[in-house]
């Protein structure tokens, strides 16, 4: 019971850090028509910056400091280099990002080398939020923080205590992806500014004509969304590990996530991280595979089928790929994505 | 949008294939050394690799960042094809196995491709992206059929030998490579003025109309899907042959990006754009990885550099210039090419001694401070190299763009010349 | 004997808004129809239903006697209907005589093949060239479409719609943006190539109107407020309280 559910707080927090990258390239996408190949290029850029700025001056200033430089960074992107192949179409856009995040690839390696570096979460999360104990005799306890040794080890060799901690780090990233969702929406539909970023969503002439300065709208958005993956990135980065590779593994999920989702939804991008989240961080916990579980069953299966490299892969061999086979069972059978509107 | 018109040459046909076959068939004989053959084939390879992509991107107006599929898998069929020549299970001459590959590109095509082109443009793009890391992921999931972290690993001289041909030799391994190479092209090159290959050039202007005068623009990019598959798996296939060893890598996203980058700096407007493409795609890897640690950042920025400033390639570069060219006009404006070039240049040099810098003092600080670049002495730590470098780099760049905006404004002026002496042209 | 084009109560429904309100029109074969109406009436969106860009969301459509509503627009056009666009929806990149060359390609039966090459294609070849010469740009065959002056580019997307050999021929603002001369010289062109055919024309200069259609429908809030000779809907009272009057119909019809 406390392993479903410290899994589900698991998965979530996954899917909402995923949903965190994937809502900065869906306001990308929806409002300029391009979809940021390096999204997930300035993820890793947040997490390097972070580390970097953490040894400097601390880790809960680096979490405010971090962000703004990777937005930073975007701006100036979309000024020099995105702005400029804008009137050629979505292909050349894409094309540039793409050429960015090769760039930004190589030049992490350059600066910080090859190898994971050791950013590590501040002290205050390096525990766990909470525990839960089972306890064969007593049931689900939840204690706050870590749990002490003497209630994770009973006396009695015939008690089953199991101590399942939930990672603070883990905890803090929910509640800052939770937090930055209330912004985002509230951004959206109560302010002036995010009135004005709704029209320009489906009409970006006429807000043109209206006196907006589009472009800059277009420069001030780009900015949020990769502040956003910077913002992803610093605490991803310290919950996780911050390497060169993690841009690309983190890159094709969201890029899943937001054609899953419905191109354009904010929402779908939601629910698309938060399913795939869950499902990922379950697989990969079950060790099931078909040849375990007929055996488990009571089926005898003969030696042909029990060698077969297929009916002997795990559950959490499969993991990898799931978002992936999701994508192309979505794309078969409702190629709108879950809650999209536009076909993109 | 800048027009491109030019005139097609007045060089006959046969004369452009000739030439072509001559080039094939003599590259190795002036080129004698072992490096240059294994160059020469890997240059087949790659140009069979980036004009099938280029039936895509450049034809049809699908960016694609998995190509990588269909190459890889056909060289993942033709190898264990070769290894059951060699346990005598299959009488396939050695001398077809490309066609294997060849046929699992289009098996692997018809069955991947048609999700995949139920959508256009960026959606398309995205799904490409999961069909690569989906097949990526499970070859290292099926370890019999991709070999797992050795790969798959096999011996072309297998099977009869036929007029003596034993596929031991580079040299002999090239020539197979060679007449692919031709005949692919050819083939390719003619798939272009079908009816099927004008549709899809059709498809790639202007999808929307495409349906209105009949076609299922689905449909067509399905069998434009399939047909690049097939050339994709030819090139595998020789892949496999070549190296005698097949790993999962071929299918990964390393690949895909290289076709994807090179094809696009050759030049996706024009046909021998790809040719280019898979030329210097092949220099790259062989050489400049050689030179510098960083050619992947410089790779980067010349992509970076090219969509933003030339999104026509190399190619389109060539026949703008040829076009200025024959109207006489080039005279006028080499100064200013020799003037960009030689900044660059020296901007290149700086910023060169600081990524090499950097990179010493990162990789190789055990072995002290000093390294050499281009036959200086530079000191990694040094304040005064630093500077140095960063001077040279600032200079160049610099004039550069001083020398650029010039340019720019001949090259305007020219161009609007040219304007008027073809209305000139076509009024008398 | 069927109808050419008939639809059958036809409504379509863009979220909450009705567009098209309930419209009933019956064209006969070789009849030249003008469609007209203030600004946002749905004349457009009526062509785009017509010709499969989208379903509606009621109603039927009738091509020859078949239906073809929610039909996919590549599967009406094969069934004898084509279009053109208000915005000019040409292959730009392609030349002039490749233009027309792709428009006749299905019609001739070649489909999806590359086993045949262009050049050997006889019949696509001249049909190609008798519609350049037909819409008189046979001297700027090797042009490429995005090159040509905004007039060349409306004629050859006419060429393009009617080099499939279609029956019925929908033309959205053929006229649009074109000067006094360029109009009529193009007025005749219409007339020339749709003879014998069923044509469907939005338009909005009332010169073009009178001088080209057999019947007018007027389209008013997505409804056909009238639908009959020209004199008739000139003088029908509907139409004057709709259209601002026909005086002032008759004053622009010489100015657009």
């Amino acid at each position: 019971m406390e392993f479903f559910i410290i899994s589900m707080l698991n998965g979530l927090s996954y899917g909402l850090l995923l949903f965190m990258l994937s809502s900065g390239l869906t306001l990308i996408f929806s409002m300029m028509g391009v979809l940021n190949f390096a999204h997930a290029s300035f993820y890793m850029i947040g997490a390097y910056f972070g580390y970097t700025l953490t040894s400097l001056i601390g880790f809960w200033p680096a979490l405010f400091v971090a962000p703004v430089l990777v937005g930073g960074c975007g701006v100036i992107f979309e000024r020099l280099s995105l702005r400029k192949v804008h009137k050629f179409g979505h292909v050349p856009e894409l094309l540039v990002t793409f050429g960015l995040s090769y760039i930004v690839y190589e030049l992490v390696q350059l600066i910080w080398g090859r190898t994971a570096v050791e950013f590590n979460p501040p002290e205050l999360l390096k525990g766990s939020a909470f525990t839960l104990i089972n306890n064969a005799t007593t049931g689900l306890q939840l204690i706050w923080g870590a749990a002490p040794a003497a209630m994770c080890s009973a006396a009695d060799a015939t008690i089953r205590i199991v101590c399942s901690p939930f990672p603070a780090t883990r905890a803090f990233m929910m509640f800052v992806a939770l937090l930055m969702l209330l912004s985002l929406w509230l951004l959206l539909t109560k302010t002036r500014i995010g009135l004005v970023i709704q029209a320009a969503l489906t009409h970006p002439e006429t807000v043109e004509a209206l006196g907006h300065n589009v472009p800059r709208v277009f420069m001030l958005v780009f900015g949020a969304g990769t502040g956003l993956a910077g913002l992803a990135g610093v605490i991803g980065g310290s919950t996780f590990v911050t390497e060169p590779a993690m841009a690309a593994t983190v890159g094709s999920v969201i890029f899943v996530v937001v054609v899953v989702g419905g191109m354009g939804s904010l929402s779908g991008a939601f629910l698309a991280s938060v399913l795939i989240g869950v499902i990922q961080t379950f697989a990969i916990a079950f060790d099931y595979s078909f040849v375990s579980v007929s055996k488990d069953l009571g089926f005898q299966l003969s030696s042909d089928l029990q060698n077969n490299s297929f009916l002997k892969l795990t559950v959490s061999q499969v993991a990898p790929i799931l978002p992936y086979l999701f994508l192309v069972l979505i794309l078969i059978f409702r190629p709108k994505g879950l809650l999209g509107t536009r076909e993109g | 949008m800048k027009s491109y018109q030019f005139k097609p040459y007045n060089v006959g046909r046969w004369l452009i294939w000739s030439l072509f076959a001559i080039v094939l068939i003599f590259a190795p004989l002036i080129f004698t050394s072992n490096l240059s053959g294994t160059m020469l084939a890997q240059m087949g390879i790659a140009i069979i690799a980036c004009l099938s992509y280029n039936i895509l991107l450049g034809q049809g107006g699908m960016l694609s960042f998995g190509h990588a599929v269909y190459t890889g898998l056909g060289s993942f069929v033709a190898i264990h094809a070769l290894n059951s020549i060699t346990a005598g299970t299959s009488q396939i001459p050695v001398s077809l196995l490309p066609l294997v590959g060849g046929f699992a590109g289009i098996g692997f095509a018809i069955l991947l491709g048609y999700v995949t082109t139920k959508k256009s443009g960026t959606p398309f793009a995205m799904i490409t992206l999961g069909v690569a890391e989906l097949v990526f992921a499970m070859s290292l999931m099926f370890s019999e059929f991709f070999g797992g972290e050795a790969g798959i690993s096999g011996n072309r001289v297998a099977g009869p030998t036929v007029w003596g041909i034993s596929y031991g030799p580079q040299i002999q391994i090239y020539y197979l490579i060679a007449i692919y190479t031709f005949f692919c092209v050819a083939l390719m090159y003619a798939f272009t003025q079908t009816p099927l290959g004008r549709i899809l050039n059709a498809v790639r202007d202007n999808p929307e109309r495409v349906e209105f005068i009949g076609y299922n623009t689905q449909r067509v990019r399905y069998f434009a899907f399939i047909i690049a598959g097939f050339f994709a798996g030819i090139s595998g296939g020789l892949g496999a042959l070549n190296f005698e060893i097949v790993t999962s890598e071929v299918v990964g996203a390393g690949r895909s990006g290289g076709y994807l980058l090179f094809t696009f700096v050759g030049g996706a407007t024009f046909f021998f754009g790809p040719i280019i493409g898979g030329i210097l795609m092949v220099l790259a890897f062989v050489l400049l990885s050689e030179l510098t640690k960083a050619w992947l950042l410089y790779l980067g920025l010349l992509f970076l550099f090219m969509v933003m400033y030339a999104p026509g390639g190399i190619a389109s570069l060539i026949m703008m210039n040829l076009r200025v060219a024959a109207f006489g006009k080039l005279k006028q404006i080499w100064v200013s090419y020799l003037g960009m070039f030689v900044t660059a240049f020296v901007a290149l040099i700086g910023a060169g001694a600081m990524i090499e810098m950097v990179y010493h003092l990162q990789l190789n600080s055990a072995l002290g401070n000093n390294l050499k670049f281009m036959g200086i002495v530079l000191n990694a730590k040094g304040v005064d190299s630093w500077f140095g470098s960063a001077f040279v780099m600032l200079t160049g760049l610099g004039l550069f763009e001083a020398i650029r905006r010039h340019f720019l404004i001949e090259w305007g002026d020219i161009q609007i010349e040219i304007e008027k002496e073809i209305k000139r042209r076509e009024a008398a | 004997m069927s109808y050419a084009l008939e639809l059958k109560d036809l409504r379509k429904n863009f979220g909450k808004t009705e567009i098209i309100r309930g419209v009933n029109l019956a064209v006969n074969a070789g009849e030249r129809i003008a469609i007209i109406g203030p600004n946002g009436a749905g004349k457009s969106t009526l062509f785009n239903l017509i010709s499969g860009r989208f379903g509606p969301s009621s109603g039927e459509i009738f091509l020859n006697g078949q239906r073809i509503e929610n039909k996919a627009p590549y599967e009406i056009n094969r069934m004898g209907l084509s279009r053109s666009f208000q915005i000019t929806n040409i292959f730009p990149k392609l030349s002039v005589f490749e233009n027309l060359r792709c428009a006749v390609l299905w019609s001739l039966g070649y489909k999806y093949t590359f086993l045949k090459f262009l050049s050997g294609l006889k019949d696509a070849n001249d049909l190609a060239e008798k519609y350049m010469t037909m819409i008189r740009l046979d001297k700027k065959r090797d042009l490429l479409a995005m090159n040509l002056t905004y007039a060349e580019q409306r004629a050859l997307e006419i060429g393009i719609t009617i080099a499939g050999g279609s029956n019925v021929i929908l033309l959205d603002e053929p006229t649009a943006g074109m000067s006094r001369s360029e109009t009529s010289r193009f007025i005749n062109l219409i007339k020339e190539v749709t003879m014998g055919k069923t044509l469907l024309t939005v338009e909005h200069d009332m010169g073009v109107v009178f001088g080209l259609a057999d019947k007018i429908a007027v389209v008013v809030y997505g409804e056909v407020i009238a639908f009959d000779t020209p004199e008739a809907v000139r003088s029908n009272a509907k139409v004057q309280e709709a259209y601002l009057g026909t005086q002032s119909a008759e004053e622009h019809a010489g100015g657009h």
